[in-house]
Formats: C-alpha cells, sequence, structure tokens
C-alpha cells in the first residue's frame, strides 16, 4: 500500500506545468486533490517518475461569472459546491449532486476538474456537466481551448484531454428562473459509488416543458444523455403518461454494464425508477409554481 | 531514486523542519517521523477514514496526502487537539456511551465530529450518520457512536444557551445507512 519512489514538482503556473510535463517525457501526472490519484499510487495501478502538483495555480482558482458564464475553476473542491452562493444560485444541479460525491473529509479536498479528467463512469459530476450543457476550458502547450461537455466523455476513463493538457475550468450557462433541476442516486450507502444515478436541468414556460437535459451515470463505461427521454418531453407538460414514455425509452441510451451486484435488467429497471422520480419532481415544482414562467 | 525534499509545517502549532521521500504520506509522516501514533493507518486508500487530521482546519484523510504536499500548511493531529482540550467533551460522551472498544476508528471518529460539531448548530442523527458515512468502525457498531456524538452537540447547545434543535432525531430521511 505505499507508492513507488517518485520526484515531486509544484507547479506555480501553467507554464510551469506544461515545461515540468515536457521534460518528464509524459512519465507524469498531474495532482490535483490526490484523492483518486494517490489511492491508484498507492495500489500500484500507476507508478509515474514524476508527480506534477498543480494544486496552487491561480488560473484554475475561482467561481464566478465572466463574460455571461459562470466560471468554475477546475481546482474548486466538492465540498465548496455545498457552501459557495454562487453555485448554489447559478449552477444550483452541481449543489444537488455534491453530498452524493463521496465522504465530507475526501469532498474537502478532490476537485471537480480532478473528477471530471479522470471520468470514473460513477462518478456524478461528469453527468452533472452533460446536464448542464457546460463547456470545458483547456489549457495545453500549444494555447487554450474551449470544448462542449458532449463529446468530451469518450469512454471507459477516456476524455478529450490531449496528454499534457489541463483543464482548467468549467463554464456554465447561469440558472435562469424558467430552469428547473433535479439529482438523485441510488446506493448501497452514503457516499458510495452508484448503482445508479442522474441529473435533469431543463427550461419550462409554466409547466411544458421547453427542453430537457438528461445525463445518467453508471449505466455504461461513460456518462451518457437519455436522447430519447429528452425527445419524449419536449414540448410537453409533464404527466404521469409523458413520464411514462419518456421511461419506455431509455434501454434505447443506457447500455448497463452486469456486476456481481446487479444485474443489467435491473439497472435498467433502477434508472427507469428514477428518471420517474426526477421527472415527478420537476411536474410538482412545475404545477405548484407554473404561474411564475 | 528520488531523494528527501524539505517541508516545513506546522504540527499541532509547532514547526516542523523535515527531509522527506515525497511518496512518504502525510499519515505516515505524523506516526513514523514525528511519532504522533495517535493518527492511525488503516487501508491506506482514503476508505476507512482512520487516518483523518485537521488540514487548515478541515478534515482531510493523512492517507491521501504526501507530506511534501502540506509545506507550509497547518495540520492538527487528535493530539494537538487532545492537548488544547478541543474534544475533551467529545472524548467524554464517547466514554459515557461506550463509542469505541479497541479503538482503533477512534481518532478518525473525533476528527470528524469535531469538524461536523464546529459548524455550530445541532445535527440530526441523520446528520451526523451521513458525516461519519466514511469512518468505519469494525468493532463498537455506529449507534453509540452516533449516540455520544448527538450528546455532545446537545451539551453545547446548552452550555451555550441556545434553544434546542427541533430537528434532532429526526428519523431517516436521508440514504443515512451507513452505519
Ligand atoms: C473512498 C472514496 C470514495 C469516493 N467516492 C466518490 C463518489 O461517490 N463519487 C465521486 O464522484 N468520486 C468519488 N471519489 C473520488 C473523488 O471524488 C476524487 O476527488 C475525484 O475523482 C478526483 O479529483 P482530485 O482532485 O482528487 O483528482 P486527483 O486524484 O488529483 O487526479 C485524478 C486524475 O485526474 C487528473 N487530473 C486532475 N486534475 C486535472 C486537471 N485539472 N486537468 C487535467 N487532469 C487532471 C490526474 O492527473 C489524475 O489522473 C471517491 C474517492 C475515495 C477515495
Ligand atoms: S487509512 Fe486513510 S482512510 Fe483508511
Ligand atoms: S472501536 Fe474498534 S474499530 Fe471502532
Amino acid at each position: 500500500m505505499k507508492a513507488r519512489a517518485f520526484e515531486y514538482a509544484k507547479a506555480t503556473s501553467l507554464q510551469d506545468a506544461f515545461d515540468a510535463f515536457a521534460r518528464a517525457s509524459g512519465d507524469c501526472c498531474y495532482l490535483a486533490g490526490g484523492q483518486s490519484l494517490i489511492p491508484s499510487l498507492s495500489l500500484r495501478l500507476q507508478a509515474p517518475s514524476l508527480l506534477i502538483d498543480i494544486s496552487g495555480i491561480g488560473d484554475m482558482r475561482g467561481v464566478g461569472i465572466v463574460d455571461g458564464m459562470l466560471r468554475i475553476g477546475a481546482l474548486t473542491r466538492h465540498a465548496e459546491m455545498l457552501t459557495s452562493p454562487e453555485i448554489a444560485r447559478h449552477a444550483p444541479l452541481l449543489r444537488l449532486a455534491a453530498p452524493h460525491v463521496a465522504h465530507p473529509a475526501i469532498r474537502n479536498k478532490g476537485t471537480i476538474g480532478g473528477t471530471i479528467a479522470l471520468a470514473d463512469p460513477a462518478a456524478e459530476f461528469p453527468a452533472v456537466v452533460l446536464a448542464l450543457d457546460a463547456e470545458l476550458e483547456i489549457a495545453g502547450p500549444g494555447g487554450r481551448r474551449r470544448t462542449k461537455a458532449d463529446g468530451f466523455f469518450k469512454g471507459l476513463y477516456e476524455t478529450g484531454l490531449e496528454p499534457g493538457e489541463i483543464l482548467t475550468a468549467i463554464l456554465v450557462r447561469p440558472f435562469d428562473k424558467r430552469d428547473r433541476c433535479a439529482f438523485d442516486e441510488l446506493a448501497r450507502r452514503r457516499g458510495d459509488y452508484a448503482i445508479v444515478g442522474a441529473g435533469v436541468q431543463g427550461r419550462f414556460h409554466a409547466e411544458q416543458v421547453e427542453a430537457l437535459r438528461i445525463a445518467f451515470l453508471s449505466v455504461g463505461p461513460a456518462p451518457v444523455r437519455a436522447r430519447n427521454a429528452e425527445s419524449a418531453v419536449r414540448g410537453r407538460t409533464l404527466s404521469p403518461a409523458v413520464i411514462a414514455d419518456a421511461q419506455a425509452t431509455l434501454h434505447l441510451d443506457l447500455d448497463p454494464a452486469e456486476d456481481a451486484q446487479t444485474s443489467r435488467a435491473t439497472r435498467l429497471h433502477l434508472a427507469r425508477v428514477l428518471l420517474g422520480r426526477l421527472l415527478g419532481k420537476l411536474a410538482r415544482e412545475a404545477r405548484n409554481e407554473g404561474g411564475r414562467a | 531514486m528520488s531523494g528527501r525534499v524539505p517541508v516545513s509545517m506546522s504540527v499541532d502549532g509547532r514547526t516542523v523542519d523535515a527531509l522527506v521521500e515525497p511518496r512518504t504520506s502525510l499519515g505516515d509522516f505524523l506516526r513514523n517521523d514525528l511519532g504522533l501514533t495517535g493518527t492511525h493507518l488503516g487501508c491506506e486508500m482514503g476508505v476507512c477514514g482512520a487516518c483523518l487530521v485537521l488540514l487548515d482546519g478541515q478534515a482531510i484523510h493523512s492517507c491521501l496526502m504526501y507530506a511534501v504536499q502540506a509545506n507550509g500548511r497547518a495540520v492538527e493531529t487528535v493530539e494537538g487537539l487532545t492537548e488544547r482540550r478541543a474534544i475533551a467533551d467529545i472524548q467524554k460522551a464517547f466514554h459515557e456511551r461506550n463509542a469505541l472498544q479497541c479503538g482503533f476508528c477512534t481518532p478518525g471518529m473525533l476528527v470528524t465530529a469535531y469538524e461536523l460539531l464546529s459548524h455550530g448548530g445541532a445535527p440530526s442523527r441523520a446528520e451526523i450518520r451521513d458525516a461519519l458515512s466514511g469512518n468505519y468502525c469494525r468493532c463498537t457498531g455506529y449507534e453509540a457512536i452516533v449516540d455520544a456524538v448527538d450528546q455532545t452537540a446537545k451539551e453545547r447547545q446548552k452550555q451555550a444557551g441556545c434553544p434546542q434543535d427541533g430537528r434532532a432525531a429526526a428519523p431517516g430521511g436521508t440514504k443515512d445507512n451507513a452505519a
């Protein structure tokens, strides 16, 4: 349970990190919160010769509105999702998901950039950024770029990050008063990785759905949108029949794996149950406050 | 292989300067280099919670951080909390409620309880269980541990002269079956 020996470099800027990466010829890892990387090194699943600590890079910190978008620095810790007033106001879906991410002490150190860069299929925030239609700000030796969360999660622990690139921030369109969101998951114990989880966010006109995004976690190698269910509710009021229509499409988008505890059929069933709860919650909210939109 | 590097940090209020191998976890550094064996290492992968310490006042796993990362930071261990009597009432409640048997998990439980109760107010039993969800106990069972934290929270409220928070002992609600 001890890591192999490595060297450690603390980067003071992005350029500093890229230079260290180039010097190590790629035999290195970026270290952010360390809450996934350090267990992996201890288990010797990875043994890089250099760790480049990116946790002190100022560019990657802070939460605030920039050019009309909420910019969440990649080093923002999971715990801050629960306490930041900007997150509560402009990206409440992140706040709803945060209590499901690990345990308090891990949330004190783990970062949103780390969980998105890692792309664990059971992690909450990758699915949430899909549901939020977020953009990812990425820096590399060649400069900066932006990419949509859609298309970023390519497979098991596989993302659109090129070797050496650093995810610097997550950009989210601020929550609007016509928007509604919900998050929930089913796990055996609090803090455990979910058997199935989902986040939904949509824009309503009174009780009618204008557009809604649904993203699932733990039902395949990467977080995935339930596009057929999204289409099933578009332009409709979330009546029990409409919700049932959406639930009935889930097998078209989700490809849950079988594991020792949960069969594929059970996981798909639980995904339907969860979607029913989430859409039911949005329907109730829309009914109760429908007049305001 | 990679050599030792200098670190300087505050541990329980004292400045510590040392040379460490980068791969040395903060937990190993506290126990082996400083002899602070109150911090326990169980799983060394973030699962059991025995190794919790405070980093700049926040609970973190000392197995999920390298000592080099603590350079320039303030670490407080269960020894430090005990010395400045910050957890004397929690320790007393653990004793009274039989909230420990072998005591392996206890340092982590105390650090979690310290952080939870430092937010003020009286957390519900569900909130206490939620906070303790990353702390494993293999012998006592969680009921007595939750009792001890609950008792301390209520006593602190009484001492502060606050009215009792009506949420205390609220049933379930959240998925808090960690225990
Ligand atoms: C016991 C336990 C339970 C957990 N439960 C959950 C859970 O329920 N849900 C959940 O979502 N997570 C869970 N986690 C994981 C936790 O959320 C991690 O904090 C998170 O996955 C990684 O973030 P980090 O900042 O710690 O990244 P690190 O561990 O530092 O890095 C993870 C990976 O991402 C890379 N990386 C990090 N930041 C960047 C960046 N900005 N740009 C490019 N690459 C980067 C690193 O090189 C590394 O490969 C759990 C962890 C533990 C130990
Ligand atoms: S030793 Fe750190 S969590 Fe188990
Ligand atoms: S008292 Fe023995 S593990 Fe908790």
